[in-house]
């Protein structure tokens, strides 16, 4: 068994596996992070809005997404962003769209979802007196939000928003299904050329899991720091 | 620029030789819930027992429970579903590797092994939390009365922290369903797969995306008013009632 598994594929393509795919992986990562909770944030503040039309639109968004599989959502949007792309620019035929980025519009989309609702509790965990002092000194609906409530919303909730990147870092694993060539699918593509799957998907699941490790023990190291003692 | 809906595909004959297009996505809806039912019956087994491992005294066995816990958190399920289905059976004896990747419906069964442990390590984090949320007191007081330790977890801890994990352990249901769509990686022609191949073969992309999502939404909707049902028959009387605690991370 072991005796046969061979090193040195992994060692031959660890440069291709890092500098295509890993750097595939975090930039989606990242951008869709920070999309999907300026997206997220603003969802949270339509849910919370005292307009019926706005909770209630913001509302069934969320519950569609958080009641469908990621795997669905990824086709969803592999299909749509073209027509989307088309209405939005008037062309007369759904535009062509980047694997890159039909991706990060799902992932952007999909995570708002999800970001929505920590950011939510988050707000939600806020004192109402804070908005009232705030209107009371004259500041309008944005700058209390943007100045008083979400600064202290958003420390409260670091360590979960985190965590949620933490699953969104695995969750991009699934472009694998658009055959996009992000960790994973690099992996996949090397261990398929070269029948090596045991070593590839063996070496994919350490990485993954170092890398998760060692950002969950980082943030719980947050935590420790941001928790209020004795609360 | 203009998409020909179609909304009368869902009656027309698929290619697939089972009938209407309609009947494949009532076959992929069957292999959702046998994979996800199957996977949530082992993850709800799996998950109590290392969940309660996970608040006893014994250090070794705590230990265990939390690499459980991390292993199967920290690697994306999509991988631990390749590596049960591509990496294990060649590091069985080859008799036995050979056995499994011939087993028919093999994927289902990977499908279901790897659902099932991946929510265990969730199921047993929901269960951890629900023991160590009770005040110690009930334990010590389990022990006082001379209950042994089997005993205090059968009749004092477990029948109060279950009941405050439902509403979690909701969405770890819910959870299993969604996730059960990884599996189409692997081959299982579930509800998002049939969907899919909906699409490949009639090219109607958006009906059939469409019913899909109505349809995982339905399951969705089924499964909390079950267990909103279930919650009110186990409420706890007196307790103010569970209600949305802390937001965690997660899907």
């Amino acid at each position: 068994m072991l005796t046969a598994f061979d090193w040195d594929v992994i060692r031959r393509t660890a440069p291709f596996l890092f500098r295509e795919g890993m750097t595939f992986t975090l930039t989606l990562t990242a951008l869709a992070m920070t999309g999907g909770i300026v997206f997220g944030t603003l969802l949270a503040m339509m849910r919370l809005a005292s307009y019926r039309t706005l909770s209630t639109a913001a509302s069934a968004y969320v519950n569609v997404m958080r009641s469908t599989p990621l795997v669905l959502v990824i086709f969803w949007f592999y299909f749509l962003v073209p027509w989307m792309g088309g209405w939005l620019l008037g062309a007369t035929r759904p535009i062509q769209v980047g694997a890159f980025l039909s991706s990060l519009v799902t992932f952007m989309m999909f995570e708002a979802a999800y970001y929505c609702e920590i950011m939510r509790a988050g707000i939600q965990s806020i004192p109402r007196g804070q908005m009232w002092a705030g209107y009371a000194l004259g500041l309008s609906y944005w700058q209390t939000m943007g100045q008083i409530v979400l600064p202290q919303a958003f420390r409260n909730m670091l360590p979960v928003l985190l965590t949620q990147t933490i699953i969104l870092f695995q969750d991009t694993s699934l472009v694998y299904v658009l055959s996009i060539t992000d960790f994973l699918g690099a992996a996949s593509k090397v261990a398929q050329r070269d029948g090596r799957l045991v070593e590839m998907y063996l070496f994919v699941a350490v990485v993954y899991f170092a890398i998760s490790f060692g950002l969950s023990s980082l943030v719980k190291r947050l935590q420790a720091r941001l928790t209020v003692p004795g609360r | 620029m203009k998409y020909n809906w179609n909304w009368g595909i869902f009656w027309q004959l698929s290619p697939d030789g089972r009938g209407t297009y309609l009947d494949t996505l009532v076959a992929g809806l069957g292999w959702t819930l046998a994979t996800a039912m199957a996977a949530w019956v082992i993850a709800l087994a799996l998950g109590m027992i290392v969940g309660v491992v996970r608040t006893t005294p014994t250090r070794w066995l705590r230990r265990l429970g939390d690499a459980w816990v991390e292993v199967f958190r920290n690697v994306p399920l999509l991988v631990q579903m390749f590596l049960w289905f591509f990496v294990v059976p060649e590091l069985l004896p080859a008799s036995v590797g050979t056995w499994l990747k011939q087993l028919p419906r093999s994927a289902f069964y990977t499908a279901v092994v790897c659902l099932g442990l991946y929510t265990s390590a969730r199921v047993a984090e929901q269960v951890r939390a629900g023991i160590q949320s009770l005040a110690s007191g009930q334990r010590m007081a389990g022990i006082a009365l001379g209950l042994t330790l089997p005993q205090t977890y059968r009749f004092i801890l477990l029948p109060m922290a279950i009941r405050i994990v439902m509403p979690p352990l909701t969405s770890e249901f819910l959870n299993v369903i969604k996730n059960s769509a990884v599996a189409l990686t692997i081959g299982l022609v579930e509800l998002t797969a049939s969907a899919r191949s909906l699409q490949e073969f009639s090219f109607q992309v958006f009906e059939a995306f469409t019913a899909a999502t109505l349809i995982y939404m339905a399951l969705n909707l089924i499964v909390v008013i079950g267990m909103r049902w279930l919650e009110r028959r186990l409420a706890v009387p007196g307790l103010i009632g569970s209600g949305q605690a802390m937001p965690l991370a997660g899907h």
